[in-house]
């Protein structure tokens, strides 16, 4: 069975400045991740075109690879069978390893929400279409609607335009106020207000509209427009991609089924990173939606304090938790969904993509668990991440218990390992 | 002529260039092919992009099921939309 000192999962922002703090010391520190290079989804690299260079990234990424930290990609956690041990599934083969310090890094996801149309080939994420171009999907001359809530959406929009995507417009459901507030509240900081001037040049002059948001995607086997509307006005926008996400939602799936109490959506940590279980540690969106200070910064505490380097943990966190936690609080109140987005999905469109679970079936019932129970909502392959938080946001549903696995597993790993005997683990080859 | 770098994989049958480094999702999306057809037979692609939402599942080699968004290319892949 495979030993490390520290163990933590997720080689995003949190995860890397964890792995750094923690392996200076000499322990033997490993970092996992389901992908199959470090970064994350903000640090993801550009699989064809050059990589623009990003100071903060380049420096984390030296700074682990000169640490010592190993690394352990296309790995993800399916179970912890026991305290100390998390099983592990890379390709079909299953692996417990062992640890003595955990740290959770797993990041945040978007927020989808059901609309007419959500569920057409052409139709993602924000930051799903950014990952497809950095696939290598040539996104040039496309013409694309950016749409949703967050920050990300500026980010994404700025990042398609210079892959020469047409972007067609960004609509943001904030209002001018909410997003007026936060960006002079963010001018504080010289390294964001930086980047926003930055994406807004980017942006090359595609429009911006806040108070907008789409209520219906159409097109027959793909998107061909998107049919947008400001509360009093109502137009199309033809387009062939529309990348729309509604801020975000942390995966704390692993965090829950290791039994660490949680704080509302999120896992409660002290000042040190700490969660309820001694010898676990959460950094970045879990703990709150913070953004990539936040996670790099707690991420480190996370990594000191794992190793036992509790002084200059505390002093990281005295220095910085104010600002840190100011920032959330604006990141709240400048993306809240606006109620109108609450009731975009008619009775036949789709919420559980999964198991095509349509809008009707779900209004009958009170509950996560009976809606599941009666309907197959959210028992299939993405076991709720997708229609889980846009249940919770449509109907105020709170998803109940997770359970192992925390992915599907192929039967033939089943065969060749018995998940539930940590106590006489086997390598497979 | 195909250059160095690219790598030839076949999307349901028809065969695609694709430069290295492609994932099987965006080899899909080069092919305006989706990636899987959903259970009341709707097609689908990928949606989150980063292994979480199961929407760009498809057969890859024969094998059901496999994440496309997280899946370099490799020469000689075969990819079809999973029914």
């Amino acid at each position: 069975m495979t030993h490390a000192e520290v163990l933590i999962v997720g080689a995003g922002p949190a995860g890397i400045a964890a792995a750094t703090a923690a392996a200076r010391t000499s322990r033997s520190v490993l970092l996992l991740d389901d992908n199959h290079a470090p970064g994350g989804q903000i640090w993801r690299t550009d699989s064809l075109a050059p990589n623009p260079r990003d100071r903060h990234r380049d420096a984390a990424l030296t700074s682990l690879q000169q640490s010592g930290a190993q690394l352990l990609f296309n790995t993800r956690v399916c179970d912890a069978p026991a305290p100390g041990i998390l099983t592990t599934l890379s390709g079909e083969a299953i692996t417990h390893i062992e640890y003595d310090k955990l740290i959770l890094a797993t990041g945040a996801r978007e927020r989808l929400l059901p609309f007419p149309g959500w569920t057409l080939p052409g139709v993602s994420g924000a930051g799903g279409l950014q990952a497809l171009t950095k696939g290598g999907f040539p996104i040039a001359g496309k013409r694309v609607v950016v749409a949703g809530t967050g920050p990300l959406l500026i980010a994404v929009a700025a990042h398609l335009a210079a892959a020469h995507a047409n972007i067609v417009c960004v609509a943001e459901q904030a209002t001018l106020t909410q997003m007026a507030a936060f960006a002079s509240a963010i001018a504080s900081s010289p390294a964001k207000i930086w980047q926003g001037i930055k994406f807004r040049a980017q942006l090359r002059g595609a429009p911006y509209h806040t108070s907008t948001w789409p209520i219906a995607a159409l097109g027959d086997t793909h998107l061909t427009s998107v049919r947008l509307t400001d509360g009093s006005r109502t137009w199309e926008e033809p387009c062939d991609y529309l990348a729309c996400g509604f801020h975000l939602v942390p995966n704390t799936e692993l965090a829950s089924l290791l039994g660490c109490t949680f704080n509302g959506d999120f896992v409660a940590v002290d000042v040190l990173q700490r969660t309820s279980i001694g010898n676990i540690y959460c950094a970045g969106e879990p703990v709150a939606i913070g953004g990539l200070d936040a996670a790099l910064i707690q991420g480190e505490i996370a990594g000191l304090a794992a190793t036992d380097q509790l002084q200059q943990a505390q002093a990281l966190h005295q220095r910085h938790a104010t600002s840190l936690q100011r920032f959330v609080t604006r990141l709240e109140a400048a993306f809240r969904l606006r109620p109108e987005l609450l009731t975009l999905a008619h009775p036949e469109d789709i919420v559980c993509r999964c198991e095509d679970v349509r809008f009707e079936q779900l209004v009958p019932y009170t509950s996560w668990t009976a809606a599941k129970l009666q309907t197959r909502c959210g028992m299939g392959p993405c076991q709720g991440r997708i229609c889980g938080p846009a249940t919770q946001s449509l109907f105020g549903w709170k998803p109940t218990s997770v359970r192992a696995p925390l992915s599907p597993v192929p039967v033939s790993a089943f065969i060749q390992f018995d998940l539930r005997t940590p106590t006489a683990p086997q390598e497979i080859p | 002529m195909p250059t160095p770098d690219a790598i030839t994989v076949a999307v349901n049958g028809q065969p695609l260039q694709v430069a290295r480094g492609t994932t099987a999702a965006a080899a899909f999306a080069l092919a305006s092919a989706p990636c899987r057809l959903s259970t009341t037979g709707d097609p689908r692609s990928g949606v989150c992009g980063m292994g979480i939402c199961f929407e760009c599942r498809a057969i890859v080699d024969g094998v059901r099921h496999v994440r496309t968004c997280q899946l370099p290319c490799y020469d000689g892949m075969k990819l079809e939309t999973q029914q």
